[in-house]
């Protein structure tokens, strides 16, 4: 069977949308998730430095901007591990599926 | 071959020992310090070590798959360690505690935006990377655009990333061995330049692959055993190490908050876009994604990397603030023995004094020669980005048109990585006593204003043309260079004029910003029948990005 009919199956291919459709969204989702609490972050530290000065608790000299920046990066990572293991799962499975179907 | 290897490895080890009993007899720089026995003696088992295995990568590199991408045969977990060893340098590991160290907080921020990438990579570009690229970047970007001018392009910005990013790494390395080890600057370039182009000219993606992961490991484990050693020094307590901070350092509470350095907003988000997409842009990280055998493995690959390289920036800040009491108060660590003058060494070195604290000689030792192999390392992951844009864009498909042979190939991208190692050590040496931190600018710069562009537009956009892509890719260029020399650090420090032209040192903002827009202006406004064809072409591109439909075989050999 030719490439091009191989991609034509795929194209007509319900499940094809479905994942492409469900990735995109999960994606852009996900990027939001680390992007705009980042931006937000960039901008607060520039402009309202003061907000970073609150105490992590009474009598600590911890501000709270230390537990912030770290929690971006752990959080972040940890978003990862979500997009891998519903990309590696699920995703690969609808892709499996679309791939073996079109080559029938 | 292996006779070649083994003189090579004899004449490196030679360079090394001979350069370690050099003694006073050399030219002496102002900061050499006393040449350190057992950092040279545990440097020389690592090369040992890694020369070892590109001996073992030689026999198994015979085809170009195997040269650029160990023929694809690396774990996800494997190249996660090895991206953040590429990632990790040593410039890394003494900058940001440096920053710690003198500006408290700021540095923090600062380890936020070189973070920040990763998650976006995996969740954008990683798999579309894989399931579209064989061997370089460039295979991406021209996939259905001109072979010939796009795929130059491409090289040609993956080249000048490659080399404002070796330039940075080769007089790095010089200064930070002269400190470490005592040998003179220019045996230490000769040294990192001779052993960067053994790795990779004999054992291609293989050796490099696993000097990197080694590396990655020894910088971890070195690291959290650092920390842990600084932590038991303070009780296990943040809170008694951060007092203690805020008693030794000038700055006093105000070490604790967001300070001078992302003051000007602008400034901000033109240093965290220039951070977040250059690191997308550079080649030899974009190269790492080739070299597993599916998007499975290469999403794996940007979780584990991501999840090393945020594990080490956060060692990297307590290291910095441990360093603030522990460095900051002890005498011995400061030129004179004046507390609060300068640091012995410069102003890279708290860590390195810090490992003396609190880890004694053997350990500083030990952390030297880590320093040491992480630039390796990192120049080696490098040169081989390089030489594969020489030899599979620019020699194999834009001047043979994809006729050469595998060992005509392989002998070019051979021959380039000698030239790279020549060019490298050439530059190192030029560069000498010279501030190149703009050059850091320069290459994220680059990468985030000429490679990215193209990269995620070619991936996204039915629309991009050559013509687009083309002319926004020089747009990118030459703006992003053209605002850095007309930077602060750059108009007013180097070239000495009073006021800079343009105001920020990152130029992403501007540059990234004119080179989307005129990418986008000269493909829609593009009626040619080219550029119909290319948007024709789509269709199979973004079915096989989305489901690696043909990407599977790309590395059946």
């Amino acid at each position: 069977m030719s490439q091009s009919n191989i991609q034509a199956k795929i194209r007509s291919n319900p499940k094809f949308a479905e994942l492409v459709g469900k990735r995109t969204r999960f994606a852009v989702i996900l990027s939001l998730v680390v992007l705009v609490p980042y931006y937000t972050y960039m901008l607060l530290v520039s402009l309202q430095p003061q907000l970073f000065a609150g105490k992590i608790s009474d009598g600590s000299v911890i501000t709270i901007g230390w537990p912030i920046a770290a929690l971006i990066v752990v959080g972040g990572w940890l978003l990862t591990g979500v997009y891998v293991s519903r990309a590696n799962g699920e995703f690969d499975r609808l892709t499996e599926e679309v791939l073996k179907e079109a080559r029938k | 071959m292996k006779r070649s290897i083994t003189a090579l490895i004899a004449g490196s080890l030679l360079a090394a020992s001979f350069a370690a009993f050099a003694g006073p007899g050399a030219i002496e720089g102002v900061e050499k310090q006393p040449v350190n026995v057992s950092a040279i003696a545990m440097f020389l088992v690592f090369v040992v070590a890694t020369l070892g295995i590109t001996k073992w990568a030689a026999g198994k590199t015979k085809s170009t798959a195997d040269f650029y991408t160990a023929g694809g045969g690396i774990t996800g977990f494997q190249n996660g360690l090895a991206i953040a060893g590429d990632y990790m340098s040593a410039a890394t590991l003494l900058g940001l505690t440096s920053m710690v160290y003198f500006k408290g907080y700021d540095g923090f921020i600062y380890a936020v935006c070189f973070f920040i990438g990763w998650p976006i990579i995996l969740f954008l570009i990683a798999e579309r990377l894989r399931n579209l690229g064989k061997f370089t970047f460039a295979d991406i970007a021209s996939y259905r655009l001109d072979q010939n001018r796009i795929r130059t392009f491409a090289a040609i910005g993956s080249l000048t990333v490659v080399c404002f990013y070796l330039i940075v790494q080769m007089v790095g390395a010089g200064q930070l061995i002269q400190l470490l080890f005592g040998l003179e600057y220019n045996t230490a370039v000769t040294v990192v330049g001779i052993l960067m182009m053994v790795y990779v000219t004999f054992g291609g993606m293989t050796a490099t692959t696993w000097v990197q992961i080694i590396k990655a490991c020894l910088l971890l484990g070195g690291g959290i055993s650092l920390m842990l050693l600084t932590l038991a020094q303070f009780g296990w307590s943040f809170e008694n190490l951060f007092t203690k901070a805020i008693e030794s350092h000038k700055a006093g509470e105000k070490l604790m908050i967001p300070g001078s350095l992302m003051a000007d907003p602008i400034s901000a988000l033109s240093l965290s876009l220039g951070l977040l997409f250059g690191t997308a842009g550079l080649p030899h990280i974009m190269m790492r994604f080739f070299t597993v055998p599916n998007a499975k493995e290469a999403r794996k690959s940007v979780f584990y990397a991501t999840g090393f390289i945020g594990l080490f920036f956060l060692v990297t800040m307590v290291l910095g603030a441990a360093a603030i009491s522990i460095v900051g108060t002890n005498p011995a660590f400061f030129e004179g023995g004046q507390v609060g003058g300068k640091l012995i060494g410069g102003g890279n070195m708290p860590v390195m004094h810090l490992t003396k604290a609190v880890g004694g000689d053997i350990f500083l030792g030990f952390l030297s020669a880590v320093a040491f192999a992480t630039i390796l390392a990192v120049v080696s992951g490098l040169a081989l980005a390089g030489a594969s844009a020489i030899s599979h864009d620019l020699y194999a498909r834009v001047i043979k048109k994809g006729t050469a042979t595998s060992e005509q190939e392989l002998k070019v991208t051979r021959m380039a990585s000698v030239g790279l190692g020549i060019t490298a050590i050439v530059l190192g040496i030029a560069f000498k006593d010279q501030n190149v931190l703009f050059l850091v600018a320069l290459a994220f710069g680059v990468a985030s204003s000429v490679n990215f562009p193209v990269l995620i537009l070619s991936m996204y956009w039915k629309g991009l043309t050559t013509r687009g892509a083309l002319w926004g890719g020089i747009a990118g260029l030459v703006s992003s260079v053209g605002l850095v020399i007309l930077s602060p650090t750059v108009w007013v420090k180097i070239l000495g004029n009073k006021a800079a032209i343009f105001p920020y040192d990152h130029p992403a903002i501007v540059s990234m910003s004119l080179a989307f827009f005129v990418t986008w202006l000269l493909s829609v406004t593009d009626k040619s029948e080219r550029a119909a064809r290319e948007a024709a072409a789509f269709e199979e591109q973004y079915i096989r990005a989305q489901t690696g439909l043909g990407a599977e075989g790309a590395h059946a050999h």
